[in-house]
């Protein structure tokens, strides 16, 4: 597999800016997480088998920052920020629901209490008030005695008879029953001659009673509520210690501004005595900015920070045998696709927060082996920069295949855009009366004749509207699963012939349709884990879809079962390396040369598989390009396998095949979005 | 091995101390550490070395004070055996073979009668076991220790990869990556490892472990300078650590302060690093401690802790981690190339000490006198840096100036510079008079000074030969400049060169007037005034590698060595080969006080030393097999007063004394004298007051018995003197002799009653007269004192023997009278 690296788009590959994750929180039922960026979308990760994939996201909204998340009531999502406001999400939908306004200013932490049915805020003008989780939203309760300084941070006690709150200097253990302060307050001292105050970022309440503090010097305090006396005091950094989680009592990960997170443990001090203590035990340094939030989950230790990455560090000895769950996972893309291509116009589409670009891309006439750069007779051009209209975040956008058609939404608005090319210069048009929908748009995909578009909705449906020249728009239907269906559809994939259309909604169902008479075709056996990819095949009308656990399958859509291959492939068993991946498949495509090529890429490669080539097992070598290239022709023939993969584009955000000979592959490095990033605390490396 | 009589080769400084911990005492008075076949006492407070206690055959590997007697100290060799000591008498009690090589030892406080030692596993190579060591109660001295029984397996060789845990419950072992712990009582062996891949840099392997000493945790030092802390390892998943990473460098050592709270650790970037409640923000640094350290240890009281350094030298160090004092015999220097010199000022060895500073070295008692920075660059501790470093050194004959050379490693185009001190009586130290840069264009190979001590400094004049094919003759002139600090400066005079050979060798005649040069093959001899080159000698094949001339009567000879293994002697008035004999000489060393020569032979291993005279083509010494080690330098070092040696074959050891430098930096000479007679005096025996640890009571008593002393003397009382004096032999011998070879108590008893008895007899009426006289003299002159003295009397005289009562108050009640009298003198006489 050697492709030459003809078509180049300098400059061009700024996708999205990553967000910086800025809470997590754990549900006690157990199967979400969710990361919200200031104001930006949040994913709500489902966890079947500890490996999230973001199956869901929230879109953002430009003026409303999220200090704070938190899981009440069983499965509803509470937000807090320095809008002041409490916002209730709606998982299903995926849009916030309700807000209710907080009465106290800026909210600076939310917490709910171990049941689940109070929520306790944390303002700026240093009040802490009590909400009642009520059916369809929240009700004021009572507020709880007022000092002076904001309140940072709120934690329960496990018991829900006391929270405690940390401000600037000082904490307070609050009685809920009585609403008053215990007489003493703790003031936390600035050690040595510090002037500067001291900041408590996090605190925790355990239930025998010590407060754990954490401090903008670096500390981790161990207080005893009553006498408000200092028991243990842990310099874990030289920098702030932002963040803290306590899980069984025993156990305290803390993240701090320099990027490190520490776990703390409760241990023996002598083997089978009774005397205990905390200790700093492992140090983890896995980003590059601050760790804003941190979470347990029952074999792992969960961060995020500025940096827009989340880390899943495995707790070794919680993690009975050597298995998928016991390495080190870090998430820094989403798993979505930002990226759409016009194959005929060879026009790329770039998906980022508040704006879309739209480039041509350049090429070239001559030939060249595998490795070579080739000189581009025309040079990639940015054609075009649309901005979004007021603070909503894009949800999803498409253009169309012969490059015409431009399609965006954002959370309540639908945008359809005619391109016109003339010459050198690019106008966009408005397509006027565009029917009005229940927004949001979750997907946007056009047909391969460019003559229709379908619209993914809540509920399950699927719009489809005709598009008509020279610059109009008609709804011609609405797709809806026979059964009903509660969750949102996030993927479409349509046939080339234009004959058939595959649906994925929330709750992993994937439906297609037959779009020649408008009707539900047929259900794909139900497979119990998300669906990060689909695409039909041209020429065979086989549907494959990818999951997020790496199994691949491929479904006959005219005679409604699994392929033979597929069958085979499920059978057999992928190859444990395969399997074992980090990142899920984001898009499939089909190489028009060979049939039985299936493109796929993720994050971190691009693979070929061949279905006329057998399936290696595990004892063969998954990722074989290197060394097939030394090996002689005839013995070459023997270990060829059907995974043909390159790792050579990292990290991968887009790839598809333009026509016959050309392959257009999105980069996005690394650094491009590290220098976007506030710069990271100092630290003295030695050696340098 | 020696007949009585002989020459002994007696080792007297230097050697390593081979990565054991050293020990204090429980009092904390004395320093205990294992150097070569020895293991040396040292007090705390005066530094200096009291004990030697000889008689390991081999290297000793490992001292632990016996934990259920503090006077008492097991050592173990690789000669196989283990030694109890009683270090305060240099006494050894027993000796235990245990036959294989002993590598490390343990005491245990809980072990009854056993003790831990490390050795090679049977059958497999660089594979140990710790195995426990019975030690059988005998009567006898010499005792068999063999019955072993293994505790662990696969441990490391060096003894700071294994610890004893809190009240000895479990050990711990570290080698490579991986770490195992047994626990005694639950009789359970976990092993963890970390992993082998060296990513970033790091390396995960263990160079040394230490045991909490309250808590169950083990702190583990690595090579890559991480220390983990590890807790709760008796869970063999649940267990966890921290680490601490400052050093950049292994850790070489690590030790816990007495309560646990502070860690020492230290490694090659000599800084000894003390971390607080196993935080890592929270550490403290004791920079700039000279050299790597190598070993770390506390006291047992917590408050003195010691670093042994790779170069010998031993730092003791306070608790709040101040810099107390410093041990520091022969420094150990990455390679000697300045060759043993002696100061003809202080009669100390000059050589290479700390990387470039020359140390002066005192023979007599054993210690570094100064050590002189002629580089005067910082040294940095990184591997493959190229260093400037002191290469060669010479002093005038008075020892007023000093010349250095110092050079970069780099081989090709080396950086030279010359330089010149003056020893200046103000400071008392040397002062930089020249500084020549690239002295020759190559490296210096020799140097001298013309030592010309009648002729004053006018004739003074320095050679250098260079492997740029000349030598340099060097002069001092009047320096010009008036704005310069010093009258004279040195500047080249004369360069010579002879048919473009290098030079090799330089050495001047007695009287001065004939400089010897060698050149590869061909010696040269050229007249001193006039730079003219008178003749040439050469023994082909081979080039020349030492040339000396004769002294006092044979100064006539020109003696030189080839490296084709010809010690050949040249006769100056005939300019004609002497004789010549066929040894291959390394080092050729002549007498400055007598005639003899003194070469040393290394052949199939071993070095021979051979003493002659010039004159006589015959030796009239020869000493083969003179140690294992490869000798690679020698010095006659000239004694304070000649020595009176009957021997006729060791009349040459009279005037000076001969020292040798090994390949492992031990220093040895040559004595006469037995071993008992070379102990000093001062080091024969540690009284037992002195061994008391020091608590309030004794200091009261201290105070108290001074008290009594002083005043004795004051007094001049030699009644009560001679009493004690008479008594004391046998109270004396009761006291002072280890109880382990006591006679029963039984026949003391009737002794110690006899020595009372036989005093009370000897007592005359007329000596107590004569006392009395005296005393009233005394008393006379000291008038101002006499009402103190009354009390003092009055308190003493409880303190008497009881034998003495009757006696000592008739003299108290003649005292009162005496006392009522000398007061009315004295009002008078102030009248």
């Amino acid at each position: 597999m050697g492709w030459s690296r003809a078509r180049v788009i300098p400059g061009a590959t700024a996708i999205r800016r990553v967000r910086p994750v800025l809470g997590l929180c754990r549900a006690s039922p157990g199967l979400y997480r969710a990361l919200p960026g200031p104001a930006r979308p949040y994913r709500v990760v489902p966890v079947p088998r500890c490996d999230p994939v973001p199956a869901q996201v929230i879109p953002g909204h430009e003026a409303r920052s999220v200090e704070s998340l938190c899981w009440a009531a069983g499965d509803r999502l509470f937000g807090a920020g320095l809008g002041g406001d409490i916002t209730e999400y709606d998982l299903s939908g995926l849009s916030a629901a309700r807000g209710v306004d907080g009465g106290g200013g800026p909210i600076w932490s939310m917490v709910a209490n171990s049941t689940g049915t109070q929520l306790a805020i944390g303002c700026e003008d240093g009040s802490v008030k009590i909400f009642q989780v009520v059916p369809g939203g929240i009700q004021f309760e009572r507020n709880l005695d007022r000092r002076k300084g904001r309140v940072l941070c709120l934690s329960w006690h496990p018991s829900d008879t006391h929270i405690v709150a940390g401000s600037i200097d000082f904490f307070r253990v609050i009685d809920v029953t009585s609403g008053t302060s215990c007489p003493r307050s703790s003031p936390i001292p600035s050690p040595g001659t510090a002037k500067r105050e001291c900041v408590v970022w996090a605190i925790a309440l355990l239930s025998s009673g010590t407060v754990v503090s954490a401090d903008s010097f670096g500390r981790v305090q161990f207080w005893d509520w009553e006498q408000g006396t200092l028991a243990e005091s842990h310099t874990v950094s030289t920098s702030a210690v932002l963040s803290l989680a306590v899980a069984q009592e025993d156990s305290i990960i803390v993240g701090t501004s320099t990027g490190a997170t520490y776990h703390l443990q409760l241990l023996p001090v002598r083997l089978g005595g009774l005397e205990k203590r905390w200790v700093r035990t492992k140090p983890f340094q896995f980003h590059s900015h601050d760790v804003r939030a941190v979470a347990h989950s029952p074999t792992a230790l969960i961060s995020g920070g500025l940096d827009a990455q989340l880390v899943i560090r495995p707790l070794m000895e919680k993690v009975q045998k050597k298995s998928y769950d016991a390495v080190l996972r870090k998430f820094t893309f989403p798993h979505r696709r930002l990226v759409s291509c016009a194959r005929k116009a060879r026009l790329l589409l770039f998906q980022f927060s508040q704006y879309l670009e739209l480039w041509r891309l350049g090429s070239t006439e001559e030939t060249g082996k595998d490795g070579e750069v080739l000189p581009l007779c025309r040079m990639p051009e940015h054609l075009v920069q649309l901005k979004s209209k007021g603070p909503e975040h894009i949800y999803s956008s498409c253009v169309s295949p012969c490059g015409t058609w431009l399609g965006y939404s954002t959370a309540s608005r639908f945008q359809l855009y005619r391109v016109h090319c003339d010459g050198d210069g690019v106008s966009l048009r408005k397509v006027p009366k565009v029917p009005k929908l229940l927004p949001p748009a979750y997907q946007l995909q056009f047909s391969a004749d460019s003559e229709s578009l379908f619209v993914a909705s809540a509920r399950g449906s699927v719009h489809v509207f005709q598009l008509l020249e020279p610059g109009g728009c008609k709804h011609l239907h609405t797709l809806r699963p026979p059964s009903g269906c509660s969750e949102a559809v996030y993927l479409l994939a349509p046939s080339a012939d234009g004959h058939w259309l595959a649906a994925v909604s929330g709750d992993w169902a994937i439906h297609i349709y037959n779009l020649k008479c408008f009707k539900h075709h047929c259900v794909v056996p139900t497979y119990d884990c998300a669906v990060s990819a689909i695409a039909i095949h041209p020429s065979t009308n086989n549907l494959v879809i990818a999951y997020s656990d790496q199994q691949l399958f491929e479904f006959s859509i005219p005679e409604k079962q699994y392929t033979s291959w597929s069958r085979t492939v499920q059978s057999r068993g992928l190859h444990r390396a395969w399997l074992e991946r980090d990142s899920p498949i984001t898009h499939i495509t089909f190489n028009p040369k060979n049939p039985s090529h299936i493109l796929l890429h993720d994050t971190y490669l691009l693979c070929v598989l061949d279905k006329s080539l057998p399936l290696p097992d595990d004892s063969a070598l998954l990722m074989n390009q290197s060394t097939l290239k030394q090996l002689p022709e005839t013995a070459r023939k023997r270990q060829l396998h059907a995974f043909k993969i390159c790792k050579k584009f990292q990290p991968l955000l887009f790839m598809d095949l333009l026509d016959k000979n050309c392959l257009v592959v999105v980069e996005r490095p690394i650094m491009d979005f590290k220098t976007q990033l506030p710069l990271p605390v100092q630290q003295k490396k030695f050696g340098t | 091995m020696v007949s009585p009589g002989a020459l002994r080769v007696v080792r007297c400084g230097g050697g390593g101390q081979r990565g054991a911990r050293a020990v204090f005492s429980a009092d904390s008075k004395y320093l205990l550490y294992a150097s070569g076949d020895f293991v040396k006492v040292h007090s705390v407070n005066t530094e200096e070395t009291l004990l030697l206690l000889c008689g390991h055959a081999d290297l000793v590997t490992g001292i632990q004070l016996n934990p259920h007697n503090h006077m008492q100290l097991y050592s173990s060799s690789l000669d196989g055996t283990i030694k109890l000591w009683d270090f305060m008498d240099g006494i050894p009690i027993k000796t235990f073979t245990v036959g294989p090589k002993l590598l490390a030892l343990y005491a245990l406080a809980s072990a009854e009668d056993s003790v831990f030692v490390v050795i090679p596993k049977k059958g497999e190579r660089d594979t140990f076991q710790l195995v426990s060591v019975k030690l059988t109660k005998g009567a006898g001295q010499d005792l068999e220790g063999k019955e072993l029984s293994v505790v662990l397996d696969g441990v490391g060789a060096s003894p700071k990869q294994i610890a004893f845990g809190r009240e000895d419950s479990y050990v711990v072992s570290v080698k490579d990556v991986n770490l195992q712990v047994y626990f005694f009582k639950l009789k359970l062996l976990n092993r963890f490892s970390l992993s082998t891949a060296k990513t970033k840099g790091g390396d995960n392997s263990f160079s040394c472990v230490v045991c909490h000493p309250t808590e169950d945790c083990i702190a583990t030092g690595h090579a890559d300078g991480k220390i983990r802390l590890w807790r709760n390892f008796h869970h063999k998943k649940a267990y966890t650590y921290s680490a601490l990473h400052w050093h950049h460098d292994t850790v070489m050592d690590l030790a816990y302060s007495l309560e646990g709270t502070r860690l020492l650790s230290g490694g090659v970037e000599s800084v000894l690093v003390q971390w607080h409640n196993e935080s890592s923000c929270q550490k403290d640094f004791l920079p700039r401690l000279g050299s790597p350290i190598e070993c770390i240890s506390m006291s047992s009281d917590g408050i003195l802790c010691c670093t042994l350094h790779t170069d010998n030298r031993i730092s003791i160090i306070n608790s709040n981690l101040r810099f107390s004092r410093s041990i520091q015999g022969l420094i150990k220097s990455r390679d000697v190339k300045t060759g043993l010199v002696v100061d003809p000022r202080t009669k100390a060895l000059v050589l290479n000490g700390e990387p470039g500073h020359l140390q002066f070295y005192s023979l007599q008692s054993d210690q570094q006198l100064f050590s002189l920075d002629i580089v005067q660059r910082q040294y940095i501790h990184q591997a493959g840096l190229k260093q400037s470093e002191l290469v060669k050194v010479a002093f005038s004959a008075q020892g007023t100036w000093l010349a250095t050379v110092e050079e970069s490693e780099e081989v090709a185009d080396p950086e030279l510079q010359l330089k010149l001190w003056f020893y200046s009586e103000e400071t008392q130290s040397f002062a930089l008079n020249t500084r020549i840069n690239t002295p020759h264009d190559n490296h210096i190979t020799d140097m001298c000074f013309r030592d010309m001590a009648e002729l004053g400094d006018d004739s003074l004049i320095l050679v250098t030969t260079g492997r740029d094919c000349v030598f340099k003759v060097w002069v001092m002139v009047e320096d010009s400049d008036p704005e310069a600090h010093q009258s004279v400066s040195w500047s080249c005079d004369f360069v010579g060169s002879y048919h473009n050979y290098q030079a090799t060798n330089c050495c001047f005649s007695e009287d001065g007037s004939l400089l010897a040069v060698s050149f590869e093959e061909t010696v040269t001899v050229w007249d001193s005034l006039t730079w003219e080159l008178k003749c040439t000698f050469c023994h082909p094949p081979g080039n020349i590698r030492n040339i000396c001339f004769g002294r006092l009567t044979c100064s006539k000879y020109l003696i030189g060595a080839t490296d084709y293994g010809f010690l050949c002697c040249w006769n100056l008035l005939t300019c004609a080969l002497e004789w010549s004999a066929h040894l291959n000489i390394v080092v050729l060393q002549p007498d400055p006080l007598s005639e003899h020569i003194a070469a040393v032979s290394w052949l199939s291993k071993e070095s021979s030393l051979f003493v002659f005279k010039p004159s006589e083509p015959w030796p009239i010494y020869i000493q083969r097999n003179l140690c294992k080690e490869k000798i690679l330098l020698a010095a006659f070092v000239p004694r304070d007063e000649p020595e009176m040696i009957s021997s006729e074959k060791y009349c040459w050891l009279r005037k000076s004394q001969l020292f040798f430098l090994t390949d492992t930096q031990e220093l040895m000479t040559l004595s006469t004298k037995s071993l008992e007679e070379r102990l000093t005096p001062s080091s024969k025996q540690l009284a037992v007051e002195e061994s008391l640890p020091m608590t309030p009571f004794s200091v009261l008593l201290g105070k108290h018995r001074r008290q009594q002393a002083q005043e004795d003397t004051d007094l001049g009382k030699p009644v009560v003197h001679n009493k004690q004096e008479q008594a004391s032999p046998a109270v004396k011998e009761l006291l002072h002799t280890p109880a382990h070879v006591l006679p029963s108590a039984s026949f003391l008893c009737t002794i110690f009653i006899n020595s009372l008895l036989i005093s009370k007899e000897n007592k005359s009426a007329e000596e107590v007269a004569d006392e009395v006289e005296m005393e009233s003299e005394k008393a006379e002159d000291d008038s101002d004192e006499e009402d103190v003295t009354a009390m003092e009397q009055e308190d003493t005289s409880h303190m008497e023997l009881l034998g003495e009562m009757t006696c000592k108050l008739s003299k108290s009640q003649e005292k009162e009278l005496r006392k009522i009298r000398k007061m009315d003198y004295s009002w008078i006489s102030a009248f």
